[in-house]
């Protein structure tokens, strides 16, 4: 027994002289570590820690620290707030449109593109369809008031050819943000996100086009039964990796297209959050407990959909 | 059996060819209606931004220019604000860029090497903030702080690492140095920066074009982190002076300091605007044509995980 519990012991400090060992030879590793490191804990996680403001009645003279608890006023607060529904259903709404209309869109160029045998053909349609992801969300906005002008735009002018009459202002209809967002969203980044799909379709092996043409079966037949088929798994990442960024839309873009005229449909939470916190009011504490509500349902989703494509699939995100 | 086979294999050959005629069409119709639902945006914008201001306020241009002109380039670049910004975007540009890239490759390699105790926790750390952060206020608070408001700093310090950038380079780092290396160098008494300096960077050039371009694009495009941090005119990156002039739609007359260009002002400031977003575009259309692959390459190795 004593024999035994000194050679586990003897194992134990063995090993633990082993790890320190092995840290120490690897001591140039962590040097090169280390500034990322120190960015790391500073600029994200210190802002973590710095979320108890949104529990706190913030100070700017008494710190974060420093600052009286209140519990959890600002949340009550947001939550009995005229705006709080729709923000929530602005969010929702701008979230679900873009999952369900980019990601068709995108499978289809890639599964056209796929078919395409002239090679040069190819590479335009690439090279054109990439391009637009490059484009600053500034420049794009910029460019859609531009098209979208009554007076002096393409929009405006080719309208004014077929109906006879001036168009109407499409980008100060209220109604209408939610599909100029949406769809100037899917022109910039169809392309783009169709490069994923594309490499997956290149993996396809080839015996079984091979033998499905032997067969006798037509392109349409070889798409849908092996091309469509073979990317599924990857869409279904891709469809999963959206979800897990559902509550985070784009609101640098939504701040950019945002008038007092749409608001009521234009306004989502992130948006708020800058002006509660930042534009108008500097009530910090109100704007970070607003944040962290998103963040929270953010994290709590990304976690049961990377559950769900464990159990379903074998994939997931870690 | 086998001639009856034969000849309907025939038959189906020759009615596919027929149905994959029209297949092969609609693929080619469907594409190319894509190809100019992208690009005649972009050939439209580039038109109107070599046409006379008259002819731009009349709607006239479509497709081609009307009564070339390069009086909307001249505007632009007599367009103090616009200069200034231009500069300021290309010093965070450039700046922000080497800080990002020496950091990101420092922290890839480690945390690509399987030896490197506590590697697993140190990953976790890394991409813990990919899902979770503190938000816009904590951050802000955090700048104000360390004193980089309305300073160089608040445009490249907090952003200096992105965690999806570095997982790129470390899996290609991973997946493209053979251990090999690295034992028959530990044999030569070879220390890991020594290894990392001359070995890995070399090789890792491929990953290091790739993520050196994403860095210098979003540097270029991003506008939300200098709306926030600076409100200095002097500091202002390109893209809030676009933002100004696209979006809000405040042109300063002042600004314009030909007498004459004051009374097309109004055609001007229209063509002002088409100028704009072409000479805004100028440095990303310049590399992209050359540099398209290597962003391709980029989304590739960042799909293999996650």
């Amino acid at each position: 027994m004593d024999n035994e519990l000194l050679l586990t012991n003897d194992i134990e400090i063995r090993r633990r002289n082993n790890l320190i060992g092995r840290i120490a030879k690897a001591w140039q590793l962590y040097l090169l570590l280390f500034v990322p490191l120190v960015y790391l804990i500073v600029f994200k996680y210190i802002p973590m820690y710095g979320v108890q403001i949104a529990f706190k009645n913030y100070n700017v003279n008494l710190g974060i620290m420093g600052s009286e608890w209140v519990g959890l006023k600002y949340f009550l607060k947001f939550f009995s707030n005229y705006q709080f529904t729709r923000l929530i259903r602005n969010t929702l709404i701008i979230s679900f449109y873009s999952l369900i209309a980019g990601l068709p869109v995108s499978v289809i160029i890639a599964l056209t593109l796929n078919c395409v045998k002239v090679e040069k053909f190819k590479k335009l349609v690439q090279t054109v369809t990439y391009l637009p992801h490059f484009i600053s969300v500034v420049v794009l906005v910029g460019m859609m008031y531009q098209i979208f002008n009554p007076i002096i735009g393409t929009y405006g002018n080719v309208y004014r050819i077929l109906f006879g009459k001036e168009a109407p202002n499409i980008m100060g209809i209220p109604e209408s943000f939610f599909h100029m967002y949406v769809w100037s969203g899917v022109w910039q980044n169809m392309g783009w996100d169709s490069i994923i799909y594309l490499a997956a379709l290149s993996a396809v092996d080839t015996e079984l086009y091979e033998s499905a043409k032997i067969d006798g079966a037509s392109r349409l037949k070889i798409m849908l039964a092996i091309d469509l088929p073979s990317i599924m798994p990857t869409v279904i990442i891709m469809l999963i990796l959206r979800c897990g960024h559902f509550m985070n839309i784009g609101y640098e873009k939504i701040l950019l297209m945002q008038n007092s005229f749409n608001l009521n449909y234009s306004e989502v939470i992130q948006t708020y959050v800058y002006k509660v916190g930042l534009k108008l009011n500097g009530d910090y504490s109100y704007a970070t407990a607003i944040g962290l509500f998103n963040s929270v349902i953010n994290l709590i989703l990304i976690t049961v959909v990377n559950k769900v494509s464990k159990k379903v699939g074998d994939t997931s995100l870690w | 059996m086998v001639t009856n086979n034969e000849v309907s294999v025939r038959k189906r050959k020759i009615k596919d060819t027929m149905e994959d005629c029209v297949f092969y069409t609609i693929i080619y119709v469907i594409l190319t209606i894509l190809l100019l639902i992208v690009g005649l945006p972009l050939i439209y914008v580039l038109s109107a931004s070599f046409s006379s201001p008259s002819a731009v306020i009349a709607g006239k241009v479509f497709l081609f220019p009307v009564d070339f002109s390069l009086e909307g380039y001249k505007a632009v670049f007599e367009h103090k604000d616009v200069i200034t910004g231009y500069k300021n975007s290309l010093l965070y540009l450039g700046l922000g860029t080497v800080i990002n890239v020496v950091l990101t490759m420092c922290a890839a390699y480690p945390l690509a090497r399987n030896d490197l105790p506590g590697r697993k926790y140190i990953m976790m750390l890394f991409t813990f903030t990919m899902i979770f952060s503190g938000g816009l206020i904590p951050n802000y608070i955090l700048v104000n702080k360390l004193k980089m408001l309305n300073t160089v700093w608040a445009m490249v310090i907090p952003n200096a690492v992105s965690v999806y950038n570095m997982i790129v380079a470390c899996t290609f780092i991973r997946s493209n140095i053979p251990n090999e290396l690295l034992e028959a160098a530990q044999i030569d008494g070879c220390g890991d920066i020594y290894f990392f300096i001359k070995i890995v960077i070399p090789l890792s050039k491929a990953v290091i074009a790739v993520i050196t371009l994403y860095y210098a694009i979003a540097h270029w495009n991003s506008y939300f982190d200098a709306l926030i941090y600076l409100n200095d005119k002097k500091l202002y990156p390109l893209q809030i002076i676009l933002k100004d002039i696209l979006v809000s739609n405040q042109i300063d007359a002042s600004m314009v300091y030909d007498p004459e260009l004051a009374e097309v002002k109004q055609g001007l400031s229209e063509l002002l605007k088409y100028s704009l977003i072409v000479v805004s575009m100028i440095p990303v259309l310049i590399i992209y044509p050359f540099v398209q692959q290597h962003f391709v390459k980029g989304v590739m190795i960042g799909s293999i995980k996650g």
